[in-house]
């Protein structure tokens, strides 16, 4: 097969469009009768709500509805559980409470929605919110997990009788036996905080109901329109074949977007059924803040055992995590955490134990990193720690650790990743990447050569070094229809949400290089449900992998379709035949070939028959399912230098090095990491969702709260790659949405320590900020 | 995020402005400048004004000129980009574009106006604290009236100045820089074109054997409005300036004037090492100017 595109920096293919203004998102649907609809929500984390009075906010012209809890009758009930408990595991907790769509007595988050107003436009719905008058008891709110746990704690959901949502306990091996053996165990705490996903498009959702017709038509920014079609047909009794879900451009999504069956959705959807009129909401930035889903803290009691010689030993790592008000995902994000946390160290025993627990904040979904950024976080600062007690270098620690470059892949770990599997190592050289970031970063010459003058110099500049791994592409399929049309150009159809990762551009390069014609003549369909109805979604860095795996296998059944008719029009063997430029040739002779689509055109006659057991047209539906995820893995450093006066960041080098296997699209690949990077430096030194001790927000804006921005970032990343391909998949492709974002709130504060290089610097807590720096600082010096 | 409904009003001259504000200022009318601080405010429904009265089709608002006695006078609505860019500013009031270079994005000051920044007495705002250390003088107006105020007088408080509801701020005066005269803003903040965290103007006037003759030192995001260093300036004042001395005057300041607060961004520890710093540092490029 000629790979003409495939690892190419082939430029996108849909940037003319999104660049010149053509790219429709949801601000930009529109129907002519359609209605907008605007949120009451509550400003209390939580209360007893009394009553809703409405009668005001009725009167004002332009008001169409206004509609509360008892307004959905039978409609009105908890969401389902999208990610189930993962019960193959022994000894778990599972307890699961899900959001509702409006509140009827206990309101259990800021933000959570009191009533919708739909109106003639959203100034109109706005002014209607502000006539509606709500009496609510406000009550003492859960706002942090160690408190949650405390004996007299108020209770999120009063009839558990705790807030404990989810307990799971994995051992591999015997951590108390293993401590009795080791020369040291050090014992800390750590805690992480992550913040919004900061998608520039905040989310949308049309619903437009067609009474005569019996169908609903839903556009919506989703990451995944089969389940977002599953959910709503399931809510309101309609065959999932009469709903349609269409997504336009999304201008980011980072996980929230794949929340389905919440409110807004649900009421969009309630009040186009009951009003005939097609009903659109776009959620504004304040909404956003409180009313969607991001990823947050998670409190770790850690010990590592380890022996003089610097080999660990074991690790135990037991974790709260805040779950926010409602857990429809159960257990994700901390089973990531669990499986992500020894990463491609040769750790023979690990006991990891969460206790996920309900606080009243808005719910907990994955963001861009997933849960794994804690579990890279805690052990690459309990690295340090070891680095610290043998004074020995960080990046040596790391090399005796690691798992060595002859290990036989695939390795297992025992322990149960988040899609329920044992999570297995695929394939991997983990010290090559460790090499590579040294050599790239320049370690030895900038500790050897470098430091010396800048500390001579009175200069902080410090260095930092850290590896991660990215467990990607899980299932459980994805599926594509590709078809040749009349006009030479190639549909290529899936049901995959896409929110700007270039899958315009990627998966027509490797349906391309199976067809033979020009990458700009495949045209990506997504996340149309009418187009393609099989599939899941865009999440855990699964397009690549899945979804560019089922285009690949796709695309050789319809290569095998077209060389089967050129066959037969030709008269000659299909071994003759080449594929190319857009066309079939005949080996030897010139003057036989045929466009694409001229053989799609005899593909399929309008008179007389075509051949019994054929099929007309040039056309295929291929699935692929993955046996379990394929894992990536890197390595990230950094020089940077801290200003003594601002203590804000400058850096003098930032390196990333990556093993995603084969690489479809260097460009994009680039693009893909630049953007992780840039959420990881605001998981490590900006973003952060400040609550106060009544779980109230306090920064939702983006005034408070701070998203990194050009000039906050390396001005320039250096990117290497390693490519071993994964053998799970026929491309060897593993995913890399996520890798950029996981590894830098560590690298932050081991490079911060290295450039002060005070004894009693040490850091455990992030996100960072240099107020809290200058605090550290100016402690560690006191005690010196 | 959409604004309650307001009048709107579009004067085409001053005289026709000062007359709408005289009509709508007392009933909850505000005065439209670039909007870039006020449009926001409108559409979180912090700000709900009855009225707006937009300024941005009065031509006669808009200018620099270079005054007789050295100094500058600027239409309220000139734009901040266009004040940043003036050769005559850069010229005769340096710190000017210095501190404007700190004021958000281009694109804002592009949109935004001197005079809106200036009415808007934001306490973490740049043009404040400048106008506190160089004394602009205000001119503010009004149907029946007209009155000029200098900077003590004009901020009040967080967002409050003492224009009354029929005013409008038309003109601002920059004074004249002695010869001897040298300036300097520093400020620190979370991120390019945020607000500050903490942030200092300082004008120095040295005489003839190198002493400080007079000055004065303004530092925002402590407080409520532009605090004066006036412990710093006293200990200063009548003395040739060395490190130690700077450094103990600012302290001064630091511990008996200042008093700011803890915020999600910085602590008060934090921002009181930004103060010493930041006082030290600008009283030290001032000199440094006023000595070339």
């Amino acid at each position: 097969m000629e790979k003409k595109y495939l690892g190419q920096r082939v430029i996108r293919n849909e940037d003319p469009r999104i660049l010149t203004g053509r790219g429709k998102y949801m601000a930009d649907i529109t129907y002519h009768n359609m209605l907008h609809a605007a949120f009451l929500r509550s400003d209390y984390p939580h209360a007893k709500l009394n009553s809703v009075d409405i009668s005001a906010a009725l009167e004002i012209p332009g008001v169409i509805a206004i509609y509360t809890a008892e307004d959905l009758g039978d409609y009105w009930h908890p969401g389902p559980v999208l990610v189930p408990a993962p019960h193959s595991i022994p000894g778990i907790t599972a307890n699961s409470r899900t959001q509702i769509p409006i509140v009827k007595d206990i309101i259990h988050h800021q933000g959570e929605v009191l009533a919708m107003v739909v109106a003639e436009n959203r100034y109109i719905a706005e002014d209607a919110l502000a006539s509606i008058y709500v009496d609510s008891d406000p009550l003492d709110a859960v706002e942090n997990v160690e408190a949650a746990l405390k004996p007299g704690s108020p209770l999120v959901h009063e009839e558990l009788g705790t807030n404990i949502a989810t307990y799971v306990r994995q051992e591999r091996g015997n951590f108390a036996e293993c401590k009795t053996k080791a020369d040291h165990v050090i014992h800390q705490k750590f805690i992480m905080d992550r913040g919004s996903a900061g998608a520039m498009e905040n989310r949308g959702f049309c619903a437009n109901w067609d009474e005569d017709a019996q169908q609903l038509t839903i556009h919506c920014n989703t990451q995944s329109p089969s389940g977002l079609r599953n959910s709503m047909a399931a809510w309101f009794g309609i065959p999932e074949q009469r709903v349609r879900v269409v997504v336009p451009f999304v201008g980011g999504g980072f996980g929230p977007k794949v929340m389905t069956n919440q409110p807004e959705e649900v009421l969009c959807t309630f009040a186009s059924i009951k009003l005939h009129r097609p009903v659109k909401w776009l959620e504004d930035r304040a909404e956003n803040f409180i009313g969607t889903t991001a990823e947050r803290v998670q409190v770790h009691d850690c010990e590592i055992a380890f022996n003089k010689d610097g080999k660990v030993l074991g690790v135990r790592d037991s974790f709260l995590y805040d779950t926010g008000a409602f857990n429809p995902y159960t257990a994700t994000i901390p089973l990531n955490t669990q499986t992500h946390t020894t990463g491609m160290y040769d750790i023979p025993v690990f006991l990891t134990e969460f206790t996920s627990v309900f606080t009243n904040k808005m719910i907990c979904s994955p963001v861009r990193g997933a849960g794994r950024t804690y579990g890279v976080f805690v052990m690459e600062r309990m690295l340090d720690m070891v680095a610290r007690k043998l004074n020995v270098d960080p990046a040596k620690v790391r090399e005796i650790n690691l798992i060595a470059a002859e290990a036989k892949f695939p390795l297992e770990t025992g322990i149960i990743a988040q899609d329920f599997a044992q999570f297995v190592l695929d394939s991997g050289n983990y010290p090559a990447v460790l090499k590579k970031a040294r050599e790239m970063i320049g370690y030895e010459d900038f500790k050897k050569n470098q430091q010396p003058k800048f500390r001579a110099e009175g200069r902080y500049v410090g260095i930092g070094l850290v590896l991660f791994t990215e467990n990607t592409g899980v299932g459980p399929y994805e599926g594509t229809k590709i078809t040749v049309g009349n006009s030479g150009k190639v549909f290529a159809s899936s049901i995959y949400g896409t929110q700007g990762q270039g899958h315009f551009t990627v998966f027509a390069q490797i349906v391309a290089d199976q067809i033979g014609c020009k990458v700009e003549d495949v045209i990506i369909e997504t996340g149309d449900t009418d187009k393609f109805a099989w599939g899941t979604g865009t999440f855990a860095s699964r397009g690549a992998t899945v979804l560019g795996n089922a285009y690949h296998h796709t695309a050789t059944l319809v290569r095998a379709k077209i060389l089967a008719t050129a066959s037969r029009l030709f008269n000659v063997p299909e071994s003759e035949l080449e594929l190319g430029d857009g066309m079939v040739k005949v080996a030897d002779m010139p003057d036989k070939f045929i466009k694409l689509g001229d053989l799609a055109t005899k593909a399929n006659p309008m008179r007389g028959t075509i051949k019994p057991g054929t099929e007309p047209g040039l056309e295929a539906t291929g699935f692929y399912a993955p046996p379990y995820g394929a894992t990536a893995y890197g390595a990230a450093a950094a020089i940077m230098e801290i200003d003594p006066l601002s203590f804000n960041i400058k850096f003098h080098k930032f390196i990333f090095v990556d093993d995603c296997g084969t690489v479809i699209n260097p460009m994009i690949l680039d693009g893909q990491l630049h953007g992780g990077i840039q959420m990881g430096v605001g998981n490590a030194y900006f973003e952060k969702l400040v609550y106060d001790e009544n779980a109230q927000l306090l920064n939702g804006s983006l005034m408070d709260y701070l998203i990194p921005r050009a000039t906050d970032m390396p001005t320039k990343m250096e990117i290497g790659h390693l490519n071993t391909p994964s053998p799970l998949n026929p491309l060897g492709i593993k995913g890399v949405g996520e890798s950029g974002t996981i590894p830098i709130p560590p690298l932050y504060c081991q490079a911060i320590e290295d450039a002060f290089n005070l004894p009693d610097l040490f850091i455990t807590e992030v996100p960072l900020s240099p107020s809290i720096v200058y605090s550290l600082v100016e402690e560690a010096k006191a005690k010196k | 995020m959409k604004p309650a409904s307001f009048e709107y009003y579009a004067p085409r001259s001053l005289s026709e402005a000062l007359e709408q504000i005289s009509q709508v200022g007392d009933d909850g009318g505000k005065i439209l400048a670039g909007g870039q601080s006020l449009v926001p405010a409108m559409n979180f429904r912090m700000a709900q004004p009855t009225a707006l009265v937009d300024l941005n089709g009065i031509s006669e608002l808009f200018y620099v000129h270079p005054t007789d006695t050295g100094g500058l006078m600027i239409g309220a609505m000139t734009r901040d980009r266009v004040v940043e860019l003036d050769e005559n500013v850069k010229l005769r009031a340096p710190i000017i574009p210095e501190c404007l270079h700190w004021l958000a994005h281009p694109t804002i000051r592009n949109r935004g106006t001197f005079g809106g920044a200036l009415a808007h007495s934001d306490p973490a705002g740049q043009l404040p604290v400048v106008a506190a250390a160089l004394q602009f003088n205000f001119k503010l107006q009004s149907k029946k009236s007209e009155r000029w105020v200098n900077a003590d007088e004009f901020f009040v408080s967080v967002y409050t100045t003492c224009l009354e509801a029929d005013e409008i701020l038309t003109a601002i005066e920059v004074p004249a820089l002695d010869k001897r005269a040298g300036t300097s803003f520093q400020q620190v903040s979370r991120q390019s074109g945020e607000s500050a965290l903490v942030g200092v103007a300082t004008l120095i006037e040295l005489d003839d054997i190198g002493k400080i003759k007079d000055g004065r030192i303004a530092y925002m995001g402590v407080a409520e409005k532009p605090v004066m260093a006036n412990a710093a300036m006293s200990l200063l004042k009548g003395n040739k300036p060395t490190n130690a001395l700077i450094a103990e005057a600012i302290h001064a300041t630091v511990t008996e004037e200042l008093d700011p607060g803890a915020d999600i961004h910085a602590s008060v520890e934090y921002r009181r090492h930004l103060a010493q710093a930041l006082g030290v540092k600008s009283v030290n490029e001032a000199i440094a100017r006023a000595a070339k």
